[in-house]
């Protein structure tokens, strides 16, 4: 099984080097690139190998940069990573910039190529200190050895590579929110459209990339796209990481053709559950991803299957919700960080998210209502999805909701005994 | 115009339109708080949701924001929709969780928009438990109160605050349900336009703190239509009364002239109405007398040779009566001698030259701008704002371009950043708006008007050419005349501001220069300082050194001085000779000032809040304000006490008629706005509301009677709240804006517009008195200065302060603490040369002050940068040229270069 991603990290946590990076085939890449290719055929390229956006929502990479307006009449273009890892339970990205910077460094290289921007910036998650050091490093080694800046391997195209390190809020990982964080601004979301691919950082054509998105498209362009789609055990192209978090075995993180089922990912990977302890429910795909159930196990985890089966691949880090657990605190809890990360922008989000936060403190504290769970119920329908201006609040309304629905009888433990006659 | 199809009936929509806009255009109701026909659409608090159907197959169809969603052919939405009311419902519900239930002691209660709304939507019962969060308020000065707790967090304050009005310290701080709109610390809000947070916050979070001080609901004031007296510009604008006292003034909404916005000094200038210093009875040498008595005694005191002083701060109506009063040939116009040549220049250019006086909707559209010597946020503050949107222009070529509708004001603005269309200012001192200018070129009054001929000639070669023209400001010259040259709508924009007849004239010849390239008038405007200065220039006055020169030849018996303190008109001692020259002097006007106390018959007249009458703006539009309150019963209008007596009957519009037959330029007046006599069906037009409270109980402490409405014979409203309502008014009679469901004032602007943001239906009010001519006749302006040297004496350079430097709002007691202390201005160069640290004493003729000396970087070298008209400076019009003297000594600018 080939594991294009990972294939340079190091059991013992240090960073692949230039050398060792260079070693695994590393830049070849990019080589190929700005030797043999034009930028729109590293667009159609990578529109070819099916590439799915890595961060969350699984938008294809190449239709994204076919977007932006190319010519010599398009001016100023950006690329911005984003590296904001900050959904609770998610913790993919940090591998791959502690463990193997360059493989993103090239990425955004070749993708900067293929949009001709610039001048890129990657957004980094403020508490990611290792992953800003070996960054740093990496910039340094590529700058050094002709990868990036002026003249990249000799070709005319030059890319500058900016690192910004983020002042720590939730809502900058969403792109547009991040834009407005880079240019010095509130961190509330932009509306769209306007797309950042047409109107992005300061007004200009933009291409905002996930981490992992990234990392996938040197080894797209050096093996092709007929190669990038045999890795996978779906529809869906390539390889993933995975994580599973709680009260597994062995909490974790591997790369797997995409499409691995569930079941495989927890029991083979994970080790399966902890001794005494029973799968409950999961969160597919992160913190705003809508419960699964035992039921879903056999599910294969690529963004259609767990769509249809009531949830969202999300960034495809599970949480583990065991039986032992309460899944109303874990909601509680999950619903406290939304609430907290709300940037204010909008009313649903900003007003109804502590207003969630109340309603479930007061029914753990044992002064529920009957009326609370019809009211979570409309809550969560009323700040979900099209209904508010990004996507933080129906995020937040996704946990909670489909706990509603699968595990009503905790919720309904809560409740005073003459309520619950009620 | 697309069809689109509401709650299944069929309606013609705009097609460059947001829905919500469109839907309120079309007279339905939709709640909404974070669009605001001036500051367009953001999203943010979803509280126009509508459901949109993909077609008529489609019974489910997705919520969506009007205010975001375009109109195209075909749109089928759902107003009525149960999804969508219970979503609009259930945000009202969101922000109730944190709003407190203060309605009865918050002073927006009664004309709130979130009370609006939350009735619309139907929100009443609440399911939310938990406890609301607190906010610490702040002080911001004098005009604004603060309530953080009620707010909603809509977003539209710094929208206004920083997007619209450019101002900087008010700020979004922290985020989630704690954010905070507010300084970042206590402090007075410096944006000359502040005072619109109280109509642009959709509750109680800024209110008008001068307001506050003697506060009344909306539904317990008497109003009336108005026009500001603070400037030239002549906004609309609709003061409150209650017991005889103005308490406020709002905006009234003109779809040509102010339209939402008012600048500060005509919102919180007010207080000189109830000011300690009115004249509230007549007197004769210093004893008060009966009103009759005064009259008659005015009648006598004009039996011999009469000479007439006029006022640019009366009405048009009032100045004519004087005329009448004293003969044509006896009335002079009262400005100083060189407003008079200005302001004659002004009135001839825009009379007889290819220019047009662009409203201030119109000057939003230049995509071009000059401004030539006038600092006009502090002259005439309000065209300030609507410059700070025609640079806007370049933003929305931009947005076109990428296909991003105008109306999505953030899209807008993130695309465009800081792309500005051009605005060139060339003053002598710095000026409010230099931060969104191109390029500001800093220079005497004499080197303005030189640049000024230079672009014309530029522009045109048939204009004068300029000698001796520094290379520096020759190309600048060429840079401004090109800008100029490939604008679409270029405009001009010049003042009376520093006092020189030549930087008008250059104005005026490239405006013509652009008129002869583009085959149609050239866009001119000239702020005017005072609300009739232009009217009063078109009566045709004499100049004032000639009635000086009249009573001192001995040729003059009396002087009858309307609503003028000389003493703002010339210098103080060619005001003495006048006063002891002229014999006997009677004063008609509203508040004591050194020509009242000196008169021997004062006669006390009204405000504008107390009488009616017609103001030219500078845009050469005349308009019509009325009473919004009976003085008291010595006080009567100025052109009342000019009315002959024994002809009682005389009206206003007896005036006003006279006028407009008498002189040619003046035909359309009476056109301004309805004669006393209009009705509507048999009926006046109400000045108070229908919940008017209290009436019969207003005076129960003098009498148990209810007293008889006092008669209105002037105008066609009734002090009462029976008659017309404002809803069924004509826009020029409207009192206040209030419609059924639609309390808050400013937004029920809606309900009278032919289109939400656009003109009042039945016509935005007033006539204009010029038409623009296309032709050029006469010839050029050819008397260009000589370049700008250092002499002996300092030339004085005039500085405005938007607080401080107009008469009547100085008078108004919160503005004070905004006024600048009077002061002299140097470079700090010139200050370091001649070794002044602290203080400098300055010297007019022969008097002399010691004065704080500010040091400014932005005056120019060699000049005296002086306020103008602040209270404990020097009263007089500022002469080009003042001494400055150290330790006694004078000094020259010889030190400078």
């Amino acid at each position: 099984m080939e594991r294009p991603l990972t294939q340079n990290i190091k059991p013992d946590g240090s960073p692949a080097r230039l050398e060792d990076y260079l070693h695994n085939g590393g830049y070849e890449g990019l080589r190929r690139a700005v030797k043999d290719l034009s930028p729109l055929e590293v667009q159609a390229a990578v529109k070819d190998a099916g590439l799915r956006g890595r961060g969350g929502a699984g938008f294809p990479t190449g239709v994204k940069w076919g977007l932006v307006p190319m010519g010599q009449s398009a001016g100023q273009k950006y690329l911005v990573v984003n590296a904001d890892e900050m959904e609770p339970g998610t913790f993919k990205d940090r591998l791959l910039l502690e463990g193997d910077p360059h493989q993103l460094l090239e990425g955004l290289i070749i993708t900067a190529f293929a949009i001709q921007a610039s001048i890129a910036y990657i957004f980094l998650r403020g508490e990611y200190v290792l992953a800003a050091e070996r960054l740093r490093q990496a910039i340094s080694e590529a700058e050094q050895s002709g990868h990036l800046g002026k003249n990249v391997l000799g070709s005319d195209f030059s890319v500058e590579v900016h690192l910004h390190t983020s002042a720590g809020r939730y809502i900058c990982g969403e792109e547009t929110a991040l834009l407005n964080s880079l240019e010095g601004k509130r961190a509330t979301p932009r509306a769209k459209p306007p797309f950042p691919q047409i109107s992005g950082l300061w007004g200009r054509p933009t291409v905002v990339n996930n981490v992992e998105t990234l990392c996938n498209v040197p080894h797209i362009i050096r093996k092709g796209a007929d190669w990038y789609r045999t890795l996978s055990r779906s529809s869906d192209a390539g390889t993933k990481l995975y994580g599973v978090s709680g009260r597994v075995k062995r909490p974790g993180l591997w790369e797997l053709p995409i499409g691995t089922p569930v079941r495989e990912i927890i029991e083979e990977h994970a080790g399966g559950m902890q001794d005494g302890h029973r799968l409950k429910g999961f969160l597919p795909g992160g913190a705003s991803t809508d419960f699964l159930l035992p039921q879903h196990l056999d599910v294969p985890m690529d963004f259609q299957a767990i769509a249809d089966a009531g949830s969202r691949l999300g960034t495809g880090t599970m949480i583990i919700l065991d039986d032992k657990t309460c899944p109303v605190r874990m909601v509680l809890n999950l619903e406290r960080f939304f609430a907290r990360e709300s940037c204010g922008w909008c009313t649903p989000c900003r007003d109804g998210l502590p207003w969630v936060v109340q309603v479930l403190e007061d029914l753990v504290a044992g002064r529920g209502r009957a009326e609370d769970l019809p009211l979570l119920a409309r809550l969560c329908r009323t700040i979900g999805p099209g209904n508010t201006f990004c996507a933080l609040a129906p995020g937040a309304a996704a946990p909670l909701g489909s706990a509603l629905t699968h595990f009503r009888g905790d919720f309904e433990h809560y409740l005073p005994r003459a309520a619950r006659v009620a | 115009m697309p069809t689109i199809t509401v709650d299944g009936k069929v309606y013609e929509a705009r097609g460059d339109e947001n829905l919500l806009k469109s839907l309120l255009s079309l007279g339905l109701d939709l709640p909404y708080f974070c669009w605001h026909p001036a500051l367009g659409s953001v999203g943010a608090c979803r509280q126009c949701a509508v459901i949109q159907y993909r077609d008529e197959n489609d019974h489910q169809g997705r919520l969506v924001m009007a205010c975001m969603t375009p109109v195209t052919e075909g749109l089928r939405i759902g107003l009525e929709a149960s999804d969508a009311k219970e979503f609009r419902a259930t945000v009202i519900e969101f922000l109730m969780t944190n709003h407190p239930h203060d309605c009865p002691v918050c002073e927006e209660g009664g004309e709130c928009h979130l009370q609006d709304m939350t009735v619309m939507t139907g929100h009443t019962d609440r399911s939310y438990r938990g406890l609301k969060r607190t906010h610490r308020n702040q002080y911001l000065g004098p005009f604004i109160s603060h309530e953080m707790n009620r707010c909603i967090a809509c977003y539209r304050c710094v929208r206004f605050y920083q997007d619209y009005a450019g101002g900087h310290d008010l700020q979004v701080f922290a985020s989630r349900n704690n954010v905070y709109f507010g300084r970042f610390e206590d402090g007075v809000l410096d944006n000359e336009f502040s005072g619109n947070l109280v109509e642009v916050c959709p509750t109680g979070v800024f209110t008008d703190k001068t307001f506050s001080a003697h506060y009344t609901r909306k539904w317990d004031l008497q109003a009336a239509p108005s026009i500001c007296v603070h400037c030239g510009l002549g906004c609309n604008t609709s003061p409150g009364e209650r017991y005889g006292t103005l308490r406020r003034i709002v905006n009234r909404y003109h779809g040509d002239v102010n339209g939402y916005f008012l600048c500060d000094r005509g919102r919180f200038g007010y207080g000189f109405v109830n000011g300690a210093n009115r004249i509230r009875t007549p007197t004769l040498k210093g004893q008060p007398i009966a009103k009759e008595a005064a009259a008659a005694h005015l009648a006598e005191l004009s039996s011999g040779r009469v000479l007439g002083i006029g006022s640019p701060r009366a009405s048009l109506e009032a100045n004519f009566a004087l005329r009448e009063w004293v003969g044509a040939e006896n009335f002079f116009a009262g400005f100083d001698d060189t407003e008079y040549d200005i302001l004659a220049t002004i009135a001839a250019i825009l009379q007889d030259w290819p220019v047009r006086t662009p409203s201030l909707r119109d000057m939003e559209q230049a995509d071009a701008v000059l401004v030539l010597g006038e600092d006009v946020t502090n002259t005439a503050p309000r065209l300030a704002l609507s410059l700070r949107q025609a640079i806007r222009n370049g933003a929305w070529q931009i947005a076109d371009r990428l296909k991003i509708p105008r109306w999505q004001d953030a899209g807008v603005r993130e695309a465009a950043q800081h792309e500005r269309s051009p605005l060139f200012i060339a003053s002598p001192t710095s000026t409010p708006l230099d931060d969104v200018a191109q390029e500001t070129f800093r220079c005497p009054p004499a080197d303005v008007a030189r640049l000024g001929f230079a672009i014309a000639h530029a522009l045109d070669d048939s204009a004068p050419a300029v000698e001796d023209l520094s290379d520096e400001q020759a190309h600048l010259a060429a840079t401004i005349a090109e800008y100029l040259r490939t604008a679409q709508r270029p405009l001009v924009v010049s003042g009376i501001g520093c006092r020189s007849l030549a930087v008008i004239q250059a104005a005026a010849n490239i405006a013509r220069a652009l008129a002869n390239r583009q085959q149609r008038p050239g866009d001119l405007s000239f702020a005017v300082p005072e609300c009739n200065s232009l009217g009063l220039a078109l009566l045709e006055g004499r100049r004032l050194s000639e009635a000086f020169l009249a009573a001192e030849k001995g040729l003059v018996d009396a002087a009858i001085v309307l609503e003028n303190d000389l003493y703002r008109r010339a210098d103080r001692k060619a005001v003495d000779r006048f006063l002891s020259a002229a014999g006997r002097v009677a004063v008609i006007d509203h508040t004591w000032h050194d020509t009242a106390a000196k008169a021997e018959l004062v006669l006390a007249g009204s405000t504008f809040a107390e009488t009616e009458g017609t103001l030219v703006s500078a845009e050469g539009r005349a308009q019509r304000f009325f009473s919004v309150l009976v003085p008291e019963g010595q006080i009567q209008d100025s052109w009342r006490w000019l009315s002959e007596p024994g002809a009682p009957a005389r009206n206003i519009d007896t005036w006003t008629e006279g006028c407009a037959r008498a002189l040619a330029v003046f035909a359309p007046i009476a056109e301004a706005a309805p004669a006393a006599g209009f009705r509507i069906d048999g009926r006046r037009v109400a000045r108070q509301p229908h919940r008017y409270s209290g009436r019969t109980a207003m005076v129960a402490n003098v009498a148990i009677h209810e007293p008889k409405p006092p008669q209105d014979r002037d105008s066609a409203l009734a002090f009462s709240m029976e008659g017309a309502a404002n809803t069924e008014a004509p826009p020029a009679l409207r009192p206040f804006s209030w419609a059924p469901g639609w309390n808050s004032g400013p937004q029920s602007v809606n309900k009278f517009q032919d289109e939400v943001g656009g003109h009042l239906r039945g016509g935005d009010p007033g006539v204009h008195l010029f038409e623009p001519k296309t032709n050029a006749v006469g010839r050029w302006f050819s008397q260009i200065p000589p370049a700008f040297r250092p002499e002996p004496r300092w030339p004085a350079v005039i500085r405005y302060h938007i607080f401080g430097s107009e008469e009547l709002s100085a008078l108004s007691e919160p503005l004070a603490e905004r006024m600048p202390k009077p002061y002299v201005a140097l470079h700090p160069a010139d200050a370091e040369v001649l070794g002044v640290r602290d203080t400098l004493e300055v010297a007019l003729d022969e008097e002399s002050l010691l004065l704080p000396v500010s040091l400014d970087e932005s005056l120019p070298r060699g000049v005296v940068g002086v306020p103008a008209g602040l209270p404990g400076f020097f009263r007089g019009p500022c002469p080009e040229r003042i001494t400055i003297r150290k330790a006694m000594a004078p000094i020259a600018p010889g030190g400078a270069p």
